[in-house]
């Protein structure tokens, strides 16, 4: 189980990308706005998870990351784009199905307490995938006990009991364990770790990592907490207003970041030192509302650096620098763009 | 699991816990019997169930035996323990055969209106958009009537009865219950762990009987119960106007109706079936809300 080439399901082979996502978009109608009133929750996002690693993804609220984490699942019919889940596309005449899909990813929700039926004991909650998979009850409540068992709780003590006799931690750790039971290949996790204390934060980052390792897991980690995004994941990607508009190598990403939202973002993390204050906020105002996005680069509005040709073309995602693996969308990185910091 | 010894992090919350752990049953077992209140009013609702049934055994006349000299006699009047009405039949032969329409109409209405309005509400509640507005627009439609009226109508239309006059007061029911369900339905939908259960692959009627009937349940039982006492009395009203119970059969509403023109010759025995009624009611309600306190998991 822990070596990658014993697993079985592994049908792709090792290089094959675990997911790819080619232009997703889900856009939302507004009720009473008119007929063209429409939300870019997500709005053409593309990318590759490979096997094995952690994706971050970061962004402002409302930028899309939950939108993204739903349509990946299926919990929400994407509008356009392609996924490709271990070389099969999804939902496609030759592909796998969504309920496939679903045996193979699962999802962890930044709210615990509602993530959990509260009518149901924890461990049937993590019973219940096992048991929609086809495993009669005991059978399910047993690989249940072995979960809970597997994210630290006691299942003598902890199984029996209601998710509001168990503390914001415990909760997540059931609700891990209920992702974990039908031994899904990837699991996506929204916010999982935000709502938590930070020395209970870090308890369950580690779990994460152990248990990744152990069931040989891709995580997704979506999370507006930059220094957690840098703890745990191997790539980062920045989304703004629905759009990416950079993914590269974490370390690049945090030590020499391309996009000026990025920059911004990284800017407006408080520091460590208290005499190092930020003064002044990088970035000002609220992102302009989704429903009309800005035409060209969605963030000339707020970009310090922004000239006319950010306002009449989107830039596209590329890799400018030396790096493959490290794309921005930007007009200041593009040579042939007309901005007037582009040749630097 | 010999890989869980390995795990590098250390929880520290393995200490005994607060509580005792049981199981659900043994739990809601364990409630009831510590409730006084409930214990209580259960044994009486019991005891008015257990008199209904035992009727024949246990009335001491024959509840349709008239007699034109005995007519609104006081109670104990040679051996009538609670007087005779306006026929002279005995009354208290007239009100332990009366618990039984009662019952059944207080009971079977608000059952056949569960099970139909609280389907529907979990349909409308679950499948929202375009299923849930035609079920709930329809139900606005007989919403728009005074109960009472509706269920005049209802059984006007079809002729009295018994059985007609229970149609009527469950048709009567329906729309409260389904809008009972269908709030509670929508409620939970639209939280996470209803996603979660979708992300796992459940179909819609898995999460439904496993996630969502469980969270419904409550809410619409204690207003079921609420509805027993008012289904009584609606049917004790439909009686009064000819429409549910036909006379001669005894029933506490048909009573206090024929009785209520006595009211200065004999005050007391005219406000015996309403006293059956209104006991029967609040014990109904006690009972069933002491039931949901005991099933309700996070008390």
């Amino acid at each position: 189980m822990s070596d990658v080439a014993a697993d079985t399901r592994d049908i792709g082979g090792p290089a094959q990308p675990l997911l790819i996502a080619r232009d997703l978009a889900k856009h939302f109608h507004v009720r009473g706005a008119g007929r063209s009133a429409r939300v870019r929750a997500v709005d053409g996002v593309s990318f590759t998870l490979f096997k094995g690693e952690t994706l971050g993804i970061v962004g402002e609220s409302g930028c899309g990351k939950s939108t993204l984490a739903r349509l990946l699942l299926h919990l929400l019919e994407r509008d356009a784009g392609e996924l490709i889940f271990d070389g099969e596309p999804v939902g496609a005449p030759r592909g796998i199905t969504v309920a496939a899909l679903r045996r193979h990813v699962q999802m962890v929700f930044q709210d615990s307490y509602s993530s959990l039926n509260p009518r149901m004991p924890v461990q049937d909650s993590v019973a219940f995938g096992p048991f929609v998979h086809g495993r009669n009850k005991p059978d399910a409540r047993r690989v249940a006990r072995d979960m809970l068992v597997k994210v630290g709780l006691n299942p003598d003590l902890f199984g029996p009991r209601y998710p509001h006799e168990l503390s914001g931690g415990q909760k997540q750790r059931v609700n891990i364990a209920r992702a974990l039971a039908i031994e899904p290949r990837m699991v996506i996790l929204d916010e999982a770790v935000s709502a938590l204390d930070k020395s209970v934060e870090a308890q369950v980052l580690n779990l994460l990592r152990a248990l990744k390792q152990q069931f040989n897991l891709t995580y997704l980690f979506i999370s507006h907490d930059l220094n957690v995004v840098r703890y745990v994941s191997d790539r980062v990607l920045v989304m703004y207003l629905g759009c990416v508009v950079e993914l590269g190598p974490s370390e690049d990403i945090f030590i020499r970041p391309l996009h000026p939202y990025t920059r911004a973002l990284l800017g407006s993390r408080p520091s460590m030192d208290p005499a190092n204050r930020i003064e002044e906020p990088p970035i000002t105002g609220d992102p302009p509302s989704p429903i009309d996005p800005p035409g060209g680069c969605r963030f000339h509005t707020r970009c310090p650096f922004a000239e006319a040709v950010c306002e009449q073309r989107s830039p596209a995602l590329g890799a400018w620098l030396e790096r493959e693996s490290h794309v921005a969308a930007c007009h200041m990185l593009d040579r042939g763009s007309g901005h007037s910091r582009a040749a630097q | 699991m010999s890989q869980t010894a390995t795990l590098p992090i250390a929880f520290d919350d393995d200490a005994p816990p607060a509580l005792r752990v049981r199981g659900y049953w043994s739990t809601v077992g364990y409630r009831l019997r510590h409730d006084p209140v409930t214990l209580c009013f259960g044994a009486i609702v019991l005891l008015i169930v257990l008199i209904a049934i035992f009727a024949p055994l246990l009335a001491p006349f024959d509840p349709y035996k008239e007699s034109v000299i005995l007519r609104l006699k006081p109670f104990g009047y040679r051996g009538h323990p609670l007087g005779t009405d306006e026929l002279g039949r005995d009354l208290l032969s007239r009100l332990i055969y009366g618990g039984r329409s009662s019952l059944l109409m207080g009971l079977i209405p608000v059952c056949i209106a569960t099970a139909l309005g609280g389907t529907l509400g979990v349909i409308g509640g679950f499948a929202g958009r375009r299923v849930n507005a035609v079920i709930m627009r329809t139900m606005d439609v007989f919403y728009a009537f005074p109960s009472v009226l509706l269920a005049v109508a209802i059984s006007g239309a079809m002729g009295g009865g018994m059985a007609n006059g229970m149609a009527a007061l469950a048709l009567v029911f329906i729309p409260a219950m389904c809008r009972v369900a269908e709030t509670a339905t929508a409620q939970v939908r639209s939280l996470d762990f209803i996603e979660a259960a979708r992300a796992t692959g459940a179909g819609t009627f898995t999460i439904v009987r496993y996630h969502v009937l469980g969270n419904v349940l409550g809410p619409v039982f204690i207003y079921a119960s609420s509805l027993v006492s008012v289904s009584i009395l609606l049917a004790s009203g439909l009686s009064f106007l000819g429409l549910g119970v036909k006379p001669p059969t005894p029933d506490w509403g048909l009573m206090l109706s024929t009785l209520r023109q006595s009211i200065y010759i004999v005050p007391l025995s005219c406000a015996l079936p309403g006293a059956a009624i209104f006991v029967t009611s609040i014990c109904f309600n006690l009972v069933s809300d002491g039931i949901r306190a005991a099933m309700d998991v996070r008390l």
